[in-house]
């Protein structure tokens, strides 16, 4: 029998409608626009008014079926990667079956912070290779302003709200899933805190943890410039690629500065490099799939003829991950 | 090569300055307007350079403070 081959078969994207800019924060805090754009490229980002995860992810999942005819009952998994569910329970996934009615999905979240999209895909790839159904929805997102300390105006200026995603569904054509190399290092993982919350019950009265977002900027920062040539680099090899092979490396969109000093450090074009972190800041999971879906939508993706790509992402946990990908 | 050259080749690398900008008495961050992020990149380079680890980049404002610091690494 031929083994089962998957592809991305259509992508999506939401974002809130409200857009803030730079100039807007330095009205809510101490910084200013010069600031913010020569440490970070960052220019906008796209705030909730109180749409919360779920509501992205239904949206984004809307457009990523927009058009394409599909029976959403033929969708057997639904994964959403998100540091930032509504709550423990239901799962964001959970919320996003019900609405687009995919009766017969299994649903469940992912948390593997920014990094989540990438393990995410990698996931669902393998599993839709053993479900009987010919379709997988695979989403980020995220509403990051409900996380972060708005006081804090060195972690507070860096991100922003939406929800991306793809359609993956088995295929006859070649294989799209080429290599990957994913990792974590969990010795690490007080680098980039969120969300926690301390034992309370009967027998222990703990003080709330604030379980706010927290960032050793410059442990990320070595952790990323180091560890993602080398995993870039390790997919390559792996697959017997070379970078001037690849069309596009898609990275998460952290920060403009570091996709700058990976792009030098694999001797590589920027022009490579495609970024919108100007427009919507760092989107944690769902940074990648915004991306995606804003190159297919501009033609640079999915266009007739085969491309490979590189998807790559790092984050809290630590976790990263760098998948090659050869679409068409 | 000694230490401080070493330290400004790095320097002038990361931060694209001539070597004539960057001397033992030059203060990174005021005079070479050199962030956060340019920092850690110093630093990184330092720490491959030397096989050495700095654990804070506290106190460390002139070239000449990273070539101490980084001689007293290497004694040690």
């Amino acid at each position: 029998m031929e083994p089962i081959k998957i592809k991305i078969h259509s992508t999506g994207k939401y974002v809130p409608e409200k857009k803030v800019s730079n100039d807007d924060l330095s009205k809510w805090m101490d910084t200013s626009h010069e600031w913010i754009y020569k440490r970070t490229g960052i220019v906008t980002r796209h705030l909730s008014e109180g749409e919360d995860t779920s509501d992205l992810c239904i949206k984004a999942s809307r457009n990523v079926l927009e058009g394409r005819s599909i029976d959403p009952e033929d969708i057997g998994l639904i994964i959403v990667a998100t540091m930032t569910p509504d709550g423990q329970s239901p799962s964001v996934a959970s919320k996003v079956q019900a609405a687009i009615k995919a009766t017969n999905a299994m649903a469940f979240d992912l948390n593997a912070a920014c990094s989540g999209f990438v393990y995410a895909l990698s996931t669902a790839e393998k599993m839709l290779r053993h479900m009987h159904l010919p379709y997988a929805l695979v989403l980020g997102g995220e509403v990051m302003s409900k996380a972060i300390d708005w006081s804090d105006r060195k972690t507070a200026v860096l991100f922003g709200d939406g929800a991306g995603g793809v359609l993956l569904k088995k295929s006859e054509e070649d294989e799209q899933f080429l290599t990957e190399d994913l990792h974590a290092n969990g010795n690490k993982g007080y680098a980039l805190t969120s969300g926690e919350k301390k034992v309370s019950n009967p027998l222990v009265d703990t003080q709330e943890a604030s379980g706010f977002l927290t960032m050793d900027g410059r442990e990320i920062f070595n952790f990323v410039t180091k560890s993602i040539p080398k995993s870039i680099n390790k997919v390559l090899t792996d697959n017997d690629t070379s970078i001037e092979e690849v069309d596009y490396v898609l990275l998460h969109q952290a920060n403009a500065r570091i996709i700058e000093i990976v792009a030098k450090k694999l001797g590589c074009s920027i022009d490579k490099f495609p970024m919108n972190i100007q427009t919507y800041g760092n989107t944690s999971a769902a940074s990648l799939p915004i991306l995606i879906d804003e190159l297919a939508k501009d033609n640079k993706l999915f266009i007739d003829k085969k491309q490979k790509i590189i998807l790559s992402a790092f984050g809290g946990g630590l976790t990263w991950g760098t998948l090659l990908l050869e679409i068409n | 090569m000694t230490t401080f050259e070493k330290i400004q080749e790095i320097i002038v690398d990361q931060l694209d300055k001539e070597e004539s900008e960057v001397q033992r008495t030059t203060n990174f961050r005021e005079e070479l307007e050199a962030d956060s992020l340019d920092l850690f990149q110093i630093i990184n380079d330092i720490e491959d350079e030397f096989d050495i680890k700095i654990e804070s980049e506290e106190g460390l404002s002139t070239v000449e403070d990273l070539v101490k610091y980084v001689e007293g690494q290497l004694e040690a």
